[in-house]
């Protein structure tokens, strides 16, 4: 049967246009009812019992409801489907997520192409009512069916789920059809208790939920509805942007406008209720009620603000910045909750109405209702935000799961990777199926060995930071007879594992990278392959991808070559072992001597890079050391820097640039590539700013001449502000992305961290799919593999690049949120004296940053007693200072920016359920508000301080399987800051190009086999087949913000003593 | 991004990915013409008129010589589009449907010959050239013109990794590579293959034959068209003899 479809359309010039499509109706759409024998084409997914088919309403509110396993057998109509798809990707994927999974019996019901359910809509009839009538003649339908087709089975029947009262009523009306409203269907038919708790709550008992403390005396303003809305933003009057709300001030917010270079500011009221990546509408206030963000650092917990007299407060101390474009958000497009991890406030065990706060500190407060909130008090726990009533304070949710208690490793670490989207459950039976079996070899694979030049005999080694499992690099160096050098850099090659399309290459896809936490390290691929049959160990034969050079004494490139080979690596160096043979004049073995051709070249490539404009930007590492036993961190220090560091990064730059020339020759329009816009010049004015304070006059018309005057920057008794203003630097600067070469135009490929035109990722492929796809093209270049279609589709291209961009930034991110909770760890029970510099200067505090810990914070100037009145302060905005005037009438001291100061670092418990790191200040001394270094200061631990971390052995014990590793680093989160000295590798909040220097850095996280481990190893041993431990390393990546380090541990299995030991760098 | 196919296995319009879409054919409906038909796949609708056999115009050859006028009617499109005088990309399928067609039409039998074919596009939901062979080849049976087999076009198309046979104007907004072919459905021989853009070897295959079985799946849809219009045509043959 046929149905035309007509509709108008709206084309982007505007004219109107009549747009005709066949709607086909099919007679063979099963009911998918096991046992029903007229269907003909039927999946058998649902059991002939009592099932339900909810409405659109209940699926994307009741959500979490649905995902309980209590709740079994559901038809998903179409219509329903394509409803839930339309208003919210997110609920419309878990839908998905349900249905896919065979235990819970879900069905697809295709109402709109059955000849039996189509409806047609009536005259008058509104979209909505058309809907909720079709999806009531398929329950119908259904019903009939069952009578007619399996009359015997008394229990089977279809209950509509509805929330709509008047839906429910003509449900009823029409020929009784059963429905219920969702509570009540859970009440009466859900016999698990825990799905009560996940019921969202119908918008009209809000008030029942809403606590009497946070109804508003004056509402919100109410939205605008949504044609409004979409005209207003059509015609110019509103603006659509992404609301994104200040970490530090609860009550300011900014909306990122397209087409707008500046945010437009909102602030208290005005932001109406938006939530952190809210789509929003919002109107311009006229010019003259602009306003300057405060600049104020406010201490969390006085969320949400609701009345506005307090903006006019502060206000007093005249308007030193300049006003922003300031709005007033009229209208949500789109909401973007999703589950968050937090914690209960304040509750005490008797209460039904609490407050949760999110981890994430852009979220409002949340209120929930629980039944069981004694369970809950002192555990992280995951809230859904339900809605946001207009006389509400705050919005109104409802609690998902628990996660753990507060404070336990485990618990801490899945709300990081949950926080940050990280895909971390184990790898499932299909992925694990695509793996070689563990004892592998190279002549397991006669035909490809065939093909591979054969490398075995040359003097190849890899030089990795200590603990390194994942060694995906190698390299090799030898005269030739003119003169000049065979230069070798040997890549992993993962891609003849991970064959495109098999479930191991989506799942790699879908991971993008592995993610390198404090303690762990989720890895990218299976650890059979990431730690052995593809890490490039030392003495053992592994299949390579080769870039082999030929380069003048000059480091001239003469040639350049790329094939598949197999090799032998020599040994598996650390940096400060390759850089022991360098320096040890004795030894002048052949590794060693191709070790200083490299060493000497990689110079001479280094200056030739900086002088092309590479940026050399600042960066402190810091490593943990790690408790064997508890895997906690019993020391922290920055990470030493040897010249093989930058050795190893300069060849491996070198061959990223080789293979990009070489991809984007081959396929122009699908190469795999990575750029690095420039920044643009606003990204620069607080740099320039804060440098033109200290007496520094940079440049930053380009990259060259940014580094020529960062260079020039002449320290005046104060020799750590060149460092400072790198690391400055670096949070100017734009994330690098990947790019598919196609889609962008060939003048904005270049990187502008590495002052090079052409730039791609090449040489990790273990823990990054962007160099898998480069391997790839790499390979079809050659003609040593084949391509498939979507390798060579610039547009599947580009959307995988945009995910791995994403993936990447939440790993990131990931790993300094799992530093800081270690540095948490790590500083209590240890509060620590250590010098400071000033780095930015707020009209309430000053940001501080210890280079030391690569901890960074801000210093308020809160009395120490709080029954003091606070001292008074004044900012001068122009000279970036701050003049503290203590209560008493004392001397005033000034701060400014780049000055050295002593803190105190420790950590604050004040709130249990949240500890952070303060910075408290003890030099300068302002009286009533620095605090003098206590006794204790910088003492051990005692066993007592460990009881923060509740250690789960039997955990650790089923981890032990995988190698566990630890990698380090990641860039500080706001609250810290690592930085490394003179790399070039400059990842930066934002990032700046990830290069590989941290790259290597990176994967330092290995544990295993590098000699270190080895010998950890053979100590283990002596104890009896006990634990072993393992080590760690941190590294560096450098980024703006933050410490890293990294550490591993293996223990045996059945491990009953457990020696405690620490390790640094050997 | 919208969505092509279901999880379910529907196409937007509710067709499998190797389903046709619906077919009319009318055949003999303009009395002066030689030969015409009426042809319809989906909302696609095109009118072919064959005239001739007759006398060559021009540089006379041993073989009959197939001319094809391609047009479509302004109407035929969501947006209605101004006519051109010279419309290369119509001249350019117009050529590519007599070139199809000599290589079915037995030309030796028409020597110093000409054959006219004209072709009108209707209503255009993709899969154009496709039907427009569908419907000259019953123009030309309609005309009596000797040929060695219906010649039977299909188009096939690869979106969202599935291959998806006859797709109409929505699907090829898809951008996936889009295969026309015409076969000779006794012997399986391609007459004509076009594809809109490139496409990885490694799909090739499947898209031929796929559309090569969509064309041999229309030919007793085109058999019937021409068996019923004979049928109507008996009795003006007069009793038989």
């Amino acid at each position: 049967m046929l149905r035309a479809k007509k509709f108008a359309r709206k084309t982007k010039s505007g004219r109107v246009l009549t747009v005709s499509r066949e709607h086909y109706l099919r007679d063979d759409i099963g009911c998918s009812i096991q046992g029903c024998a007229t269907c003909t084409v039927n999946p058998d997914t649902l059991e002939p019992t009592s099932i339900i088919l909810p409405d659109t309403n209940v699926i994307l509110h009741q959500l979490d409801v649905l995902e309980h396993q209590a709740i079994k057998n559901v038809i998903i109509c179409s219509t329903v489907l394509d409803e839930v798809k339309h208003r919210s990707l997110a609920a419309y994927n878990r839908v998905r997520a349900m249905l896919s999974d065979k235990k819970r019996h879900f069905y697809v019901y295709s109402n709109e192409h059955s000849k039996h359910t189509y409806v047609e809509q009536n005259k008058g009839e509104s979209p909505n009512d058309r809907n909720d009538r079709a999806i009531r003649v398929c329950v119908k339908w259904y019903n009939d069916h069952i009578k007619q087709v399996m009359p015997t089975a008394k229990d089977a029947k279809v209950i509509l789920l509805t929330n709509d009262a008047a839906n429910l009523k003509l449900a009823t009306a029409d020929g009784g059809i059963p429905g219920y409203t969702v509570h009540e269907y859970v009440r009466r038919f859900v016999d698990d208790p825990a799905v009560k708790d996940l019921l969202a709550y119908p918008s009209d008992t809000f008030s029942k939920v809403m606590a009497r403390e946070d109804e508003l005396s004056e509402p919100f303003d109410a939205y605008l509805n949504e044609t409004a809305i979409q005209q207003g933003i059509k015609g110019g009057v509103y603006l659509q942007g992404v609301f994104q709300a200040s970490r530090e001030n609860p009550n300011e917010g900014f909306v990122r406008v397209r087409g707008r270079d500046d945010a437009v500011l909102v602030i208290g009221r005005d932001m109406n209720r938006a939530v952190q990546g809210d789509v929003v509408a919002l109107s311009l206030l006229p010019k003259a009620e602009w306003k300057a963000p405060l600049d104020v650092v406010e201490k969390r917990g006085a969320n949400v603000l609701v009345t506005s007299t307090k903006l006019e407060d502060e206000d007093d101390d005249a308007v030193v910045s300049e006003p922003k474009p300031t709005g007033k958000i009229v209208g949500i497009v789109r909401r973007r909750w999703r589950p968050y991890c937090g914690v209960l406030v304040d509750a005490r065990p008797t209460d039904t109405h609490v407050l949760f706060s999110a981890q994430d500190e852009r979220i409002p407060y949340v209120r929930i209702q629980s039944s069981q909130t004694a369970e809950l008090i002192g555990q992280q726990i995951v809230v859904a935000i339900d809605a946001w009533p207009s006389k509400s304070r705050y919005p109104v949710g409802h609690f998902v799961r628990r996660l753990g208690p507060i404070g336990d490793r485990e618990t801490e670490t899945e709300v990081v990777l949950l926080e940050h989207d990280v895909p971390y459950e184990a790898f499932s039976q299909a992925v694990l199926d695509c793996l070689p079996s563990e004892t592998w070899t190279c002549s397991d694979a006669p035909d490809s060995l065939a093909k591979r030049r054969d490398l075995r005999h040359l003097n190849i080694c890899s030089v990795d930071p200590p603990g390194c499992t994942d060694i995906d690099d190698a390299l090799h160096a030898r005269e030739l007879d003119n003169g000049n050098y065979e230069i070798g850099v040997h890549i992993a090659d993962v891609t003849y594992f991970v064959r495109p399309g098999s479930a191991l290459d989506k799942e790699a896809a879908k991971r993008g990278t592995t993610v390198y936490l404090a303690d762990r390290r989720i890895d990218m691929v299976p650890g059979l392959l990431s730690s052995n049959l593809c890490s490039l160990r030392g003495g053992e034969e592994r299949f390579a991808f080769s870039c082999v050079w030929e380069i003048t004494k000059e480091a001239e490139i003469v040639s350049t070559e790329f094939f598949k080979s197999i090799i032998k690596s020599k040994s598996a160096m650390m940096y400060s072992e390759a850089q022991m043979r360098i320096d040890d004049k004795s030894d002048n073995s052949e590794l060693t001597q191709s070790l200083r051709v490299l060493n000497s070249l990689a110079k001479k490539l280094r200056r030739r890079r900086i002088e092309r404009g590479a940026l050399m930007l600042a960066s402190t590492e810091v490593r943990f050391s790690m408790d064997n036993e508890t895997n906690d961190p019993v020391d922290m220090k920055i990470k030493e820097q040897y010249e093989t560091n930058s050795m190893v990064e300069e060849f491996m730059l070198l061959a990223n640039v080789s293979t990009a020339e070489h991809i984007f020759r081959h396929f122009p329009q699908c190469a795999v590539l990575r750029r690095h816009p420039s920044p643009p010049p606003a990204n620069f004015e607080p740099l320039l700013k804060a440098a033109h304070v200290a007496g520094v006059e940079l440049s930053t018309a380009s990259s060259k001449e940014l580094a020529v005057s960062l260079d020039r920057a002449a320290p005046e008794g104060k020799p750590y502000l060149r460092t400072l203003l790198r690391m400055l630097a670096t949070r100017c600067m734009m994330q690098a992305v990947y790019f598919s070469s196609g889609t962008v135009p060939q003048t904005e490929f270049k990187h502008y961290g590495l002052a090079s035109p052409i730039y791609t990722h090449f040489t990790s492929p273990i823990r990054r799919y962007a160099d898998v796809l480069v391997h790839r093209l790499l390979a079809a270049s050659i003609g040593a593999d084949i391509t498939y279609p979507d390798l060579l589709d610039k547009d599947k291209v580009s959307s995988v690049c945009d995910g791995l961009n994403i993936r990447n930034r939440m790993a990131q991110y990931a790993a300094r949120a799992s530093t800081e909770l270690q540095c948490c760890v790590y500083f209590k029970g240890r509060p620590t004296a250590a010098t400071g510099y000033v780095t930015r200067v707020r009209k309430n505090a000053v940001q501080v940053l210890v280079p030391t810990f690569g901890v960074e914070g801000p210093v308020y100037f809160d009395p120490i007693d709080s029954s003091k009145t606070a001292p008074t302060l004044k900012f001068d905005a122009e000279q970036l200072t701050l003049d503290v005037t203590p209560a008493d009438g004392g001397q005033a001291t000034t701060f400014k920016v780049f000055d050295e100061v002593q803190v105190l670092i420790q950590v604050d418990e004040s709130d249990a359920q949240r500890r952070r790191i303060v910075l408290k200040l003890m030099n300068p001394a302002v009286a009533g508000v620095s605090v003098s270094a206590p006794k204790d200061v910088d003492v051990e631990p005692g066993l007592a301080d460990e009881g923060a971390i509740v250690e789960d052995i039997t955990g650790e014990q089923q981890q032990q399987q995988q190698q566990q590793q630890q990698g380090g680093a990641g860039p500080g989160g706001d609250a810290m800051h690592t930085d490394e000295d003179g790399g070039d590798e400059d990842e930066d909040d934002g990032a700046v190009a990830q290069e590989d220097a941290k790259d290597v850095a990176r994967k330092s996280g290995g544990a295993g086999s590098t000699p270190g481990s080895a010998r950890k190893g053979a100590d283990a041993k002596k104890k009896g087949k006990a634990a072993k431990a393992k080590k760690q390393s941190t590294t560096p990546k450098k980024q703006d913000k933050a410490a890293k380090r990294r550490a591993s541990k293996k223990k045996g299995k059945n491990s009953t003593k457990r020696s405690k030991r620490s390790y640094s760098q050997e | 991004m919208p969505e092509y196919i279901s999880v379910e296995g529907l196409r937007e319009d509710g067709r499998r990915a190797n389903e046709l879409r619906r077919v009319e054919a009318n055949v003999g409906m303009f009395p002066h013409a030689d030969g015409s038909a009426y042809f319809q796949q989906g909302d696609t609708k095109v009118v072919a008129i064959v005239n001739g056999p007759k006398q060559g115009v021009g540089k006379a050859g041993d073989a009959g010589k197939v001319v094809c006028d391609f047009e479509m009617a302004a109407f035929s499109t969501t947006q209605r589009r101004k006519p051109l005088r010279l419309d290369r990309k119509n001249a350019e399928l117009g050529s590519k449907i007599a070139s199809t067609f000599e290589s079915a039409i037995m030309t030796d039998l028409y020597p110093r010959s000409q054959i006219e074919i004209s072709v009108q596009v209707l209503q255009a939901d993709g899969g154009v050239l496709a039907v427009a062979i569908n419907a000259v080849t019953l123009a030309l049976m309609d005309a009596g013109v000797a040929m060695t087999d219906f010649v039977c076009a299909c188009t096939a198309s690869v979106i969202d990794g599935t291959n998806v046979l006859d797709i109409n104007h929505y699907e090829a907004s898809a951008q996936g590579p889009e295969l026309t072919i015409a076969v000779l459905p006794s012997s399986s021989t391609i007459v004509m293959a076009e594809m809109k853009s490139r496409v990885h070897g490694d799909l090739y295959a499947g898209l031929q034959d796929l559309a090569i079985v969509g064309g041999t799946t229309l030919l007793p849809l085109l058999k019937k068209a021409v068996h019923d219009r004979t049928r109507a045509m008996l009795p003006c043959l007069g009793p038989a003899a």
